[in-house]
């Protein structure tokens, strides 16, 4: 089994995280950067499937050097190889999904598990558009994978309630947050981690990419939470409801 | 050239050993303090993981970890619980004698198994009579054909009723002075070791510290480290990865303190402002948090000189006497930022006072760093 793992590097959620000046991104730099939690969970999904069997993971990131030391952590928790893909163009999903379609045109791996969104943008399509493209069956928001031969069963969140779907190899899966708790890799492990092999390819050597269409006009913080207020009594609160919050007529 | 950046590796140590130490540590050492309790199960997932005998060279498939990246991982470790840092760093202290004066076949012999197994160990050099003066010890080994034979007392022996293995330090000729202190090997199980109920301590009370007796303890003569009158030798060069790395300990230690403090400073108003925003309060603050980063500063630059083969003797004693005494003055504030809640154990910072204590005082007290500093300064 040859599992793809693309993993995107983003800011830890515990972070304080705020707009930049221009107001179209957050301030990138300065706060502790993480795995994404959902790709996380997906490297310990494939490492659950394979679980120490013949096979090999590939993790795989988009940018340029500064994902390194995730793209290590993850081959610390167990992967096997990882792929660096440079690119200078904006991380999109537009972006994103043409390549990794090139790289598993190319690595030809029975399954690709990947995190259901990534926790700085999250826009949550990249699974959706990969699977589309290369007209593979999806399942999405997994919180169980069982695999028996070819056929892969998936447990799927939705809203309000659950999905199981079936597929056969090769698919895409994104992962959900119910799915498994990342393991902690050892401290050897992160010291082998350093002499598995690790590529760096270019997007021109995978066809190349153009921009994303879509522009990001403006980035808001959300509107600032009021303090609470304590009021006498019901009398009070419900004409509170009513004349303030407008939640009762 | 100088650096202060921690390289990729570093930071995902300290990453790891962070994390683990949140997950197995930080949420029990409450609990332990009031129990006294062993934490042997966590700190057998230290071993599990990878984070305990980092002395151990490669040769013999240990981590051979350069020491400035031990502490880089002694500060999380410490800062979860330094009574469960103490533990796990007593094996580091037992341990380094032998990767500093043993053969290979012994190093194959006593080291190989902390690679293989989780096991524990103590060393043995305090003795009743002889703390700060260790050189004066009075526990005897004496040559009988093949054999050794030990006989004396050691005191405060951090993890004497865990270990399965002891660093022992004894006079082959008690005329000598220290040319005859000789270092040995000495496996838990061999008759005549008697370890007596462990000590009721005020603070890091989850470690485990006993006084052990030897009786008549006979050991091959294999089990002679270094060689006969070495051991002083040995014992002096250990201080050079030890102070630093107990000096590291009370860095985390002290980030604990800031830490809370620094929280508290914010949800705590009085006068209609967080105390905070009290110049008193801020300034103290200020104070804990430089002197936390100069104590980081003074155990790194220690380790990095014994990891560079540099003499590091005194930098050894100033990162040691510094920390250790800025660690308790951190921790004194910290008490007082918390005021009449610190004093209570509803919050950690009263343990952290209780504990830091301790860091002045063993591993040679703040009076025998300064002691050695002087020395050194009037030579
Ligand atoms: C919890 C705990 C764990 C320990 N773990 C270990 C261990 O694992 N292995 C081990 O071998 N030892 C261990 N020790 C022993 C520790 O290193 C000694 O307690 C320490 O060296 C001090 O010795 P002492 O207690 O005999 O004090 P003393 O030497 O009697 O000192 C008493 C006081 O006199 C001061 N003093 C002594 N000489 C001088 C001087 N020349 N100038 C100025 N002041 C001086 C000291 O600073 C101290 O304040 C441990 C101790 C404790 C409390």
């Amino acid at each position: 089994m040859k599992i793809i793992v693309p993993i995107a590097r983003t800011e830890d959620y515990n972070a304080r995280i705020v707009v930049n000046k221009d107001g179209d991104d957050i301030e990138r730099g300065g706060v502790a950067m993480v795995i994404n939690p959902f790709d996380e969970i997906a490297v310990e999904e494939a490492l659950r499937i394979l679980d120490g069997g013949d096979g090999e993971i590939i993790v795989v990131s988009i940018g340029g050097d500064e994902a390194a030391p995730e793209l290590r952590r993850a081959l610390a928790m167990g992967a096997h190889r990882a792929v660096q893909i440079n690119t200078e163009a904006k991380l999109m999903p537009e972006v994103i999904t043409p390549l990794l379609g090139a790289l598993v045109e190319r690595e030809q791996p029975d399954l690709v598990v990947m995190g259901k969104q990534s926790i700085d943008g999250d826009s949550g399509q990249v699974a959706q558009r990969l699977a589309q493209r290369l007209n593979w069956p999806q399942a999405t928001f997994a919180y169980e994978v069982k695999i028996e031969g070819k056929t892969v069963t998936v447990g799927c969140e939705m809203d309000g309630g659950t999905e199981t779907v079936a597929f056969d190899l090769p698919g895409v899966i994104s992962t959900d947050l119910r799915l498994n708790e990342p393991r902690l890799p050892k401290l050897p492990d992160i010291m082998k981690a350093k002499k598995k092999p690790y590529d760096v390819i270019s997007d021109d050597e995978l066809g190349g990419v153009a921009e994303s269409p879509i522009k990001v006009l403006s980035m808001a913080p959300p509107p600032e939470r009021q303090a609470g207020q304590i009021v006498a009594d019901v009398d009070a609160l419900i004409a509170k409801l009513r004349d303030e919050a407008k939640v009762l007529a | 050239m100088i650096a202060f950046g921690l390289t990729e590796d570093q930071l995902e140590y300290q990453r790891m050993a962070r994390q683990f130490i949140a997950q197995n540590v930080t949420p029990n050492a409450g609990h332990w303090d009031e129990t006294g309790h062993f934490p042997k199960d966590e700190i057998r997932s230290a071993w599990e993981n990878g984070l305990l005998n980092l002395c151990i060279p490669d040769s013999v498939g240990g981590a051979g970890m350069p020491l400035v990246d031990t502490l880089i991982i002694s500060e999380e470790i410490s800062y979860g619980c330094v009574g469960y840092s103490t533990s796990c760093m007593a094996n580091e202290l037992a341990l380094t004698p032998v990767v500093i004066g043993a053969d290979e076949d012994q190093k194959r012999k006593f080291l190989k198994p902390f690679v293989d197994e989780f096991k524990l160990a103590a060393f043995c050099l305090s003795e009743p009579g002889a703390g700060s003066d260790a050189a004066s010890l009075r526990t005897t080994a004496k040559r009988e054909g093949d054999e050794w034979v030990i006989n004396g007392q050691k005191q405060w022996i951090t993890n004497a009723t865990h270990a399965d293995f002891y660093t022992v330090f004894a006079t082959v000729d008690r005329e000598a002075g220290h040319r005859g202190i000789t270092l040995f090997a000495v496996p838990r199980n061999t008759p005549g070791i008697t370890i007596a109920p462990h000590e009721n301590k005020m603070g890091q009370r989850c470690s485990d510290t006993a006084p052990i007796s030897f009786d008549n303890v006979r050991v091959p003569a294999d089990h002679c480290i270094g060689g006969p009158g070495n051991g002083w030798k040995i014992a002096m060069r250990t201080l050079d990865f030890s102070r630093p790395l107990v000096a590291m300990s009370a860095v985390g230690v002290a980030r604990r303190a800031l830490e809370e403090s620094i929280k508290y400073a914010k949800e705590r108003k009085t006068f209609g402002k967080p105390i905070g925003q009290h110049q008193a309060i801020g300034f103290m603050l200020s104070d804990m948090a430089a002197k936390t980063q100069a104590a980081r500063l003074l155990a790194l630059e220690a380790a990095w000189r014994t990891d560079q083969g540099l003499p590091a003797n005194k930098e050894a004693s100033f990162a040691k006497a510094m920390c250790a005494d800025w660690c308790m003055e951190i921790c004194t504030d910290a008490v007082q930022i918390f005021g009449g809640y610190g004093y209570t154990k509803e919050y950690p910072v009263e343990k952290l006072m209780r504990d830091a204590k301790l860091i002045q005082i063993y591993e040679g007290t703040s009076q025998i760093q300064r002691v050695v500093i002087s020395r050194e300064l009037m030579r």
